[in-house]
């Protein structure tokens, strides 16, 4: 297989863009990341595009629509649409960088998008409750929010979190957000604010939730040896996993942790020659509080009982040693589902070439990015690594 | 007719909680399956029918404030996953009780009862719903 690196990063304003379409934000995001790669988009053979769901724009064959209007259809360059729930921007990521390693393409552009705002609240929220178990979960009256708050619920009872460290990493989120210019959400609030914000599923709140978002974001991927020749900025790709589990929460042995997170981070590790320790930035998949709690138990950045009390102690910050969600998270920077896995993707790349403005985390070696569907039902996990 | 027939075919798990067993390993699951995750292809073929037990504790909640349009009527209300006594987890409703009350641990039994008024189709749906077992 050949080694794969990242020449270009592309991604819009996320937030509700009412002015702009799917497809203008779908385009903007790939030809900054064109732009950024140096080329012309005549390089490009091959497109993935992480998209969740036709259902909130009521358009399927969303690859054709992208082919054609980035101007890569009047050249008949492929095009594929991956959907995996809230990991479908992270599936994408994986299917372009398996398309660089097996020699099948020489210049990827991998996308993701999602317009989200275009539907009112009630059925945006419809179309996210079946990336649970919408037979036997969602048709129940539960919904994608009332599973989070069980996990939370079942995590608090157990003893290895507490309500307060939940909230604090919406805090934590809302610190990075401010200072990421591309976020919806750029204000800094209180723990007293998530813990008095109106109840969605107790005991989660408003402040506990990701956004409903309209955004896009963008890679271009070559070959490493390619990337060394072109006289651009450029990351490594040390691994890039996948992993499965159950569709229903409710039938796994244990719901306080994502067994999927952790089967793909332990093999993405030893793909990578590392351990959890080496890891200096990571984006996590904090579509509610509670999942970005567990992703850092899961990960291994910290161990089981230990996580809540370090990011409610504020040392998961830029500054820290390991960086929580420099951009803001799904919780700040907003959640338009398929364009979040690469939108991780373009942060932890900015991070890798020190090109994050003011939210730069300070010598960066290695970063990590989680993108995860449903309950745990699919998980990605990438690995980046400094050149 | 298709709504319908959607109705129809899941009957036994939604009014009488059937799920399924494998008849290689023993293992039970809920709702049914045609195909052991555990056995693969040596458990194919064997699955039986199997009836969950009806009584359980309360393994987790959550009360939902922020309902989907076709349970708005309901707001707030409680939604559980239930350890059933023979040891499956399964996940339902919880009613006819003050929302306040409900503690992890507490005794259920499930009912029949309708889940929701249909949609577009008209159909009126049942399932199970769990109550206290007092």
């Amino acid at each position: 297989m050949r080694e794969v690196a990242i020449v270009g990063t592309g991604i819009t304003k996320f937030g509700e863009l009412w002015d702009k379409s799917f497809r203008s934000i779908g385009i903007e995001a790939g030809i900054k990341a064109i732009e950024d790669a140096g080329m012309s988009g005549s390089e490009v053979d091959g497109i993935f595009i992480g998209n969740m769901s036709s259902r909130f724009i009521n358009q399927q064959h969303i690859d054709a629509l992208i082919a054609d209007y980035s101007g890569m259809a009047t050249r008949n360059v492929p095009a594929v649409r991956t959907e995996a729930g809230g990991a479908s921007g992270g599936v994408a990521f994986r299917q372009g960088v398996m398309a660089i390693a097996s020699g099948m393409h020489d210049v990827v552009l991998v996308g993701g998008a999602e317009k989200m705002t275009d539907l009112d609240d009630a059925g945006t929220a419809l179309i996210m409750d079946s990336t649970a178990d919408a037979e036997w979960e969602g048709s129940m009256g539960l919904t994608l929010t009332s599973l989070y708050a069980m996990i939370a619920r079942r995590m608090i009872f157990e003893g290895k979190v507490t309500r307060e460290e939940i909230a604090s990493i919406a805090v934590n989120a809302h610190v990075n957000g401010a200072r990421n210019s591309n976020a919806q959400f750029k204000n800094v609030i209180a723990l007293e604010t998530v813990l008095r914000s109106g109840p969605v599923a107790d005991p989660l709140n408003v402040f506990d939730c990701a956004p409903y978002s309209d955004g896009a974001a963008a890679v271009v991927l070559v070959p490493l040896e390619q990337a060394k020749k072109m006289g651009v900025e450029y990351v490594k790709v040390s691994a890039v996993t996948q992993a499965s589990d159950t569709l229903a929460l409710f039938q796994r042995e244990d719901i306080t942790t994502f067994k999927a997170t952790t089967v793909a981070a332990k093999e993405a590790y030893k793909i990578a020659g590392i351990e959890a320790k080496d890891i200096n930035v990571a984006e996590v998949h904090d579509d509610y509080t509670v999942a970005g709690l567990m992703a850092l138990q899961d990960l291994g950045l910290f161990k089981s009982g230990e996580a809540g009390k370090a990011v409610l102690e504020g040392q998961v910050g830029i500054d820290s040693k390991m960086a929580l969600n420099p951009s803001g998270g799904l919780k700040a920077r907003g959640y338009p589902v398929g364009a979040s896995g690469v939108a991780q993707i373009v942060e932890i790349t900015e991070q890798l070439r020190n090109k994050a403005d003011n939210r730069q985390v300070a010598n960066a070696k290695y970063g990590l990015a989680q993108s995860v569907g449903g309950t745990g039902s699919a998980v990605t996990i990438s690995i980046l690594e400094a050149i | 007719m298709a709504a319908v027939a959607k109705e129809w075919r899941e009957i036994p798990a939604r009014y009488n909680l059937e799920g399924s067993e494998c008849g290689n390993c023993g293992r039970k699951f809920f709702p049914k399956r045609n195909m052991c995750p555990h056995c693969r292809r040596n458990g194919f073929g064997k699955m039986h029918p199997y009836q969950v037990s009806k009584k359980g504790k309360i393994f987790t909640f959550s009360i939902i404030h922020d309902a989907p349009a076709i349970n708005m009527r309901l707001k707030p209300y409680a939604v559980v996953m239930i350890r059933t006594d023979d040891g499956l987890l399964i996940a339902g409703q919880l009613v006819d009780t003050d929302v306040s009350k409900i503690e992890i641990g507490m005794r259920v039994r499930s009912v029949l009862r309708i889940l929701d008024e249909g949609g577009t189709t008209g159909v009126i749906h049942y399932g199970f719903k769990f109550v206290p077992d007092l």
